[in-house]
């Protein structure tokens, strides 16, 4: 309860006040939200807590060996160990550039989404498709039929254009798969972009036009601060799902250098054949402490959008 | 979504608006360029599909044939299809039952707190899944619920209840206060007021919520593969056994992926203005 929520409680400070004379008609109000209160914090609090007991701990569960205390020995090494430092490295390219891309492609598809055209619903349609599909067959689809150096789409235009064919994927890992994640991650901005375009007040706009406004200018006038928190909300959500891709890394390239990131690591240090549940616990609160951080933010952004749909 | 008026549309600047459509169709085309291809390929041999790149060939549905029929000891296609019903299916009743009560009290009748308790349903979903895992494949190995469905049931509930809540609580919010304050003074209790006013009203919203949870819970790869690797064994798994080291395996691949994926797609296609919604609202997976 004190853990993610921690930065939550942090925000926003609960005070225990339990006045007894309102206390049925709360409580009354209450129930209906326990059972899924209890729920989430048995299935999401206990196993964290658990996991920041074993990285306090030296352990290896297979062949099982005695749990040992080590208070903060495995945070101390952690940066000692090259391995880990690569696979934050990795870490931080695959959650930035797919991050910075996606917000960019998924803004213009919005802008170009906002006007009428014909068949503007087949191509929205077509647009969220990659976003319905199962990640591990975007993985799949993407390095043996785009990627592949024999026969995939991009080295025969490559060909086409007189350059030389590419093994993309155990050539360039990380660009193979931001580019994946690029792809799969642009719908989501999109839609949340559009949302905030179709927000705009008409009036306003109107106005702006009467007042005989370019196109260009109202749109970085008036348009571009509009979209300013939702985009902003992208980088924040979009960073906070992409730092902890696990599947697209195991279905493209199965880790190796320069596309472990610091989820496959963990997994590969621990379940992945390491067994190492200590050291790799120590490894995932890393994981915590920088989502924790984006999650406050991102979380005072939504509080605020929030207000916002109260006031409306 | 769509239905809000462009107000762009004027005479002079038409052709404006016609390059900016034409663009938009090149971008989709080029955009949905891989599912196109996954999908031809699907319906090509090995042969044709391990070529360079060929646009046309003859058809044919032996590649659908090859992933469907069952081989002993291998994951079967019937066998992964219906543990992923299961689970899928199973798990979001249960997300749906417990979240309809709880946005009932985080929007029609707040409790005191509900804006902290919102944000804690969704700072759930900020906790890494690495963070968790380890306990997890702990207490399921304790519990003996390693390779069972059980253990996914109960995982695809925490992953799908805070998105749900939110999203029902958006839809609650804008039920007209006067008909949930009728139905309280003709003596509805909680029970009555869902059933007589408020699911009916909402029942598209909750429809979308439900199908967005089945997406997650359809698609999801890491519980499922840490958990159960070999039995009870969900659709992306099966999809990963058709890559061979031996031999050639792009057609089958992507019949494969088509019949993994095709559920879900069109599911989404059909509902997406609703869905729209819940995604643009970044309660986004």
């Amino acid at each position: 309860m004190k853990t993610t929520a921690g930065a939550v409680d942090a925000l926003h400070p609960r005070p225990r006040r339990l006045n007894p004379p309102g206390l049925s008609e709360s409580w009354r109000r209450r129930l209906p939200l326990l059972p899924a209160l209890l729920v989430m914090i048995l299935l999401t609090q206990v196993p964290f807590v658990m996991s920041i007991y074993y990285s306090l701990t030296d352990w290896h569960v297979v062949p099982p060996g005695p749990r040992a205390w080590v208070g903060l020995h495995n945070y101390g090494t952690l940066f000692s160990d090259s391995f880990f430092r690569s696979a934050v490295w990795v870490s931080v390219r695959l959650t930035v550039i797919p991050v910075i891309f996606s917000l960019l492609l998924g803004t213009a598809f919005a802008v170009l989404l906002d006007r009428k055209f014909f068949g503007r619903g087949l191509i929205r349609t077509l647009l969220i498709t990659p976003f319905l599909l199962m990640p591990v067959v975007v993985g799949l689809i993407w390095k043996n039929q785009m990627f592949n150096d024999l026969y995939g789409v991009i080295n025969w235009v490559i060909g086409k254009l007189g350059g030389t064919p590419l093994d993309f994927v155990s050539r360039y890992p990380t660009w193979a798969i931001a580019v994946t994640l690029i792809w799969q991650w642009t719908p989501c901005r999109m839609l949340t972009m559009l949302a905030g375009l179709q927000g705009q007040p008409q009036d306003v706009l109107e106005a702006a036009k009467v007042d005989g406004a370019s196109a260009w200018g109202t749109f970085r006038q008036l348009t571009v601060p509009h979209l300013r928190p939702y985009g902003e909300l992208g980088i924040l959500l979009g960073t906070i799902y992409l730092i902890q891709v696990y599947d697209l890394v195991a279905v493209m390239t199965g880790g190796g250098p320069g596309s472990t990131n610091v989820p496959y690591f963990v997994f590969q240090r621990s379940i992945g054949g390491g067994w190492e549940f200590g050291q790799a616990s120590a490894y995932s609160i890393v994981v915590v402490i920088a989502s924790i951080i984006i999650a406050t933010l991102s979380l005072r952004l939504l509080s605020g959008l929030l207000k916002g749909e109260e006031v409306a | 979504m769509s239905s809000v008026p462009s107000p762009r549309v004027v005479g002079e600047r038409r052709w404006v608006n016609a390059s900016f459509g034409f663009l938009a169709w090149i971008v989709g085309l080029v955009f949905f360029f891989p599912v196109f291809w996954m999908v031809l390929n699907s319906f090509k041999s090995e042969q044709d599909a391990n070529t360079s790149p060929k646009l046309f060939f003859h058809p044919t549905l032996d590649r659908y044939k090859d992933v469907t029929k069952s081989v002993g000891g291998l994951l079967s296609f019937s066998e992964a299809f219906t543990n992923s019903m299961v689970v899928v299916l199973v798990s979001v009743a249960i997300v749906m039952l417990l979240a309809v009560p709880a946005a009932y009290a985080l929007a029609v009748r707040p409790i005191h707190k509900w804006r902290d308790v919102l944000f804690f349903f969704i700072s759930t979903k900020f906790l890494p899944v690495v963070a968790s895992i380890l306990p997890i494949w702990i207490l399921a190995r304790n519990f003996g619920l390693l390779n069972t469905r059980l253990a996914l049931i109960i995982l695809y509930v925490a992953i799908n209840l805070p998105l749900a809540i939110w999203m029902l609580r958006s839809f609650f919010v804008e039920i007209p206060r006067e008909l949930i304050e009728a139905a309280e003074i003709d003596g509805a209790g909680l029970r009555g007021q869902l059933t007589s006013v408020i699911l009916p009203i909402a029942a598209p919203g909750l429809a979308a919520t439900a199908l967005l949870c089945v997406i997650f819970a359809w698609n999801e790869y890491f519980y499922a593969v840490q958990l159960n690797p070999v039995q009870g064994a969900t659709v992306p798994i099966w999809v990963t056994t058709e890559i061979s080291t031996r031999g050639q395996f792009l057609a089958k691949l992507s019949a494969a992926s088509v019949l993994a994926c095709i559920p879900v797609v069109l599911a989404g296609w059909i509902a997406q203005k609703r869905m729209i919604r819940g995604l643009a609202l970044g309660a986004i997976k």
